[in-house]
């Protein structure tokens, strides 16, 4: 199958198989103009397998987002048709509104329009605790 | 004040071991030297939010201010205040913060002192929130274990009963973890274990602790006893409640085999878990350490707000 390289864009990569329909709701890529290409089960010589996805414009990426979804991910700025610049993304320090406490007796179950914000505790166990009421979170 | 350079009580860990030794000393100094503080918040304001009731805590921290020469206000119950109506913690807090100098809330959800200082123009004292954290509480226990004993370190706390939602279990353990050479004994049912957070942090802490459910077998290696209750309105299934709260139960048969310098603590109320024919023993302490917390109250109250007693 083929699918042109990008210009001037983004290309996300080493996605975790099954991962990109995931990160590219969450990144709200449908409301884009630009083409993005989706493309999953990629053969990887690391992972077996991987997806990648494609967007032909540099936009603002929230890369603790990524972090969060796959720490693996690789982000790749390439303007005219160079790579220019490649990010890793890394498990965030602190987790703003990605995640949500599900304990049902934290203050972020009542109160309205606070953030919910997650501390990396160990980055090992990808473990997060709630700043409220310290519920550990495991990523998986 | 600007908001960064607020004191707030929101974890027992916010205070450092120097800062819980000097407002120890402060309270032993209440105790010996009280018309030394009599006047010290004079002019100045509590107020006790209270959105779940509480009628020993509540009164101890008014108590506390008004033995200071301070005044007090504020509500005993979320239905007395604005939050019936929907106001949010952050705007209560905001609200208040205009009205009074410093301020000790309760909250039924855990975390909700993390918010009120968030948003606060005035120190915070979480004087509890949910099942989550009581440090004022903790603060009473460390200063009762240490008029009774003398040191807060090298020793065997038994901690019995309601360890899962017992929040003054979970501080005075965060507490005590910082001094040396304590190990715990932890007795209860199966259903109420310590959560593995705490227990995780046992282990990284390196302390010394055996989880068993008979009181009796614990008890002649304890040099405290601290007893809970089990709380009816930490479960959301009643039938859960009733099969365990008479799990434990304190009596003048079961303390033949402890030691005769054991200090039984309770963070009261107490329903049923310690017989009242306990209260004539001398080991009994819960009854005084109602008293000590209000001395360690003063003491936080004062550190809080930055008031030095002046001298006689």
């Amino acid at each position: 199958m083929n699918i042109d390289g990008v210009n001037t864009g983004i290309v996300l990569d080493h996605i975790k198989a099954g991962k990109s329909m995931e990160i590219y709701e969450y990144l709200g890529l449908d409301k884009l103009s630009s083409c993005v290409a989706i493309i999953q089960n990629v053969k990887s010589a690391k992972y077996g397998k991987k997806d990648i996805i494609k967007i032909d414009e540099i936009i603002d990426l929230d890369l603790d987002a990524l972090g969060y979804f796959d720490s693996n991910i690789t982000v790749n700025y390439i303007k005219d048709g160079k790579l220019v610049e490649k990010k890793h993304a890394e498990l965030p320090e602190r987790l703003t509104d990605v995640i949500k406490c599900k304990n049902p007796r934290c203050i972020t179950s009542t109160e309205q329009e606070i953030p919910h914000v997650f501390e990396l505790v160990d980055k090992e166990k990808k473990m997060y605790r709630c700043i409220y009421c310290d519920t550990l979170v495991k990523l998986k | 004040m600007q908001r960064d350079k607020i004191r707030n009580l929101i974890s027992i860990t916010d205070l450092s071991v120097d800062e819980i030794d000097e407002l120890i000393a402060t309270a032993n100094d209440i105790e010996k030297n009280p018309e030394k503080y009599q006047d010290a918040c004079a002019h100045k304001q509590l107020a006790t939010l209270f959105f779940e009731p509480s009628t020993r805590t509540r009164l101890s921290f008014e108590s506390a201010m008004l033995s200071l020469g301070g005044q007090v206000l504020g509500f005993s119950s979320a239905n007395s205040s604005s939050a019936s109506k929907g106001e949010s913690v952050a705007d209560t807090i905001e609200v208040v913060g205009n009205y009074a100098d410093i301020i000790a809330m309760r909250h039924p959800k855990e975390g909700a002192p993390v918010i009120a200082a968030q948003r606060a123009s005035v120190p915070i004292i979480n004087a509890g929130d949910g099942g989550h954290f009581h440090p004022t509480q903790t603060l009473t226990d460390l200063l009762t274990i240490s008029r009774k004993k003398g040191r807060l370190s090298d020793m065997t706390i038994g901690l019995c009963g309601d360890l899962k939602f017992g929040r003054t279990v979970h501080s005075l353990i965060e507490a005590t973890l910082r001094y040396k050479n304590i190990s715990y004994v932890l007795i209860s049912p199966e259903e109420l274990r310590l959560p593995d957070y705490m227990l995780d942090m046992l282990s990284e802490a390196g302390a010394r602790y055996e989880e068993i459910t008979s009181l009796e077998e614990a008890m002649p290696k304890l040099d405290i006893l601290y007893m809970t209750r089990v709380q009816r309105e930490r479960f959301f299934n009643e039938e859960d409640y009733v099969r365990l709260k008479d799990t434990y139960v304190l009596t003048l048969e079961k303390l033949e085999n402890a030691k005769k310098d054991l200090v039984i603590m309770h963070p009261l109320p107490r329903v049923n878990e310690i017989s009242v024919k306990v209260d004539e023993d001398e080991r009994a302490c819960y009854f005084y350490q109602t008293l000590c917390g209000k001395h360690i109250r003063m003491a936080l109250i004062l550190f809080l707000l930055g008031i030095k007693a002046k001298e006689a």
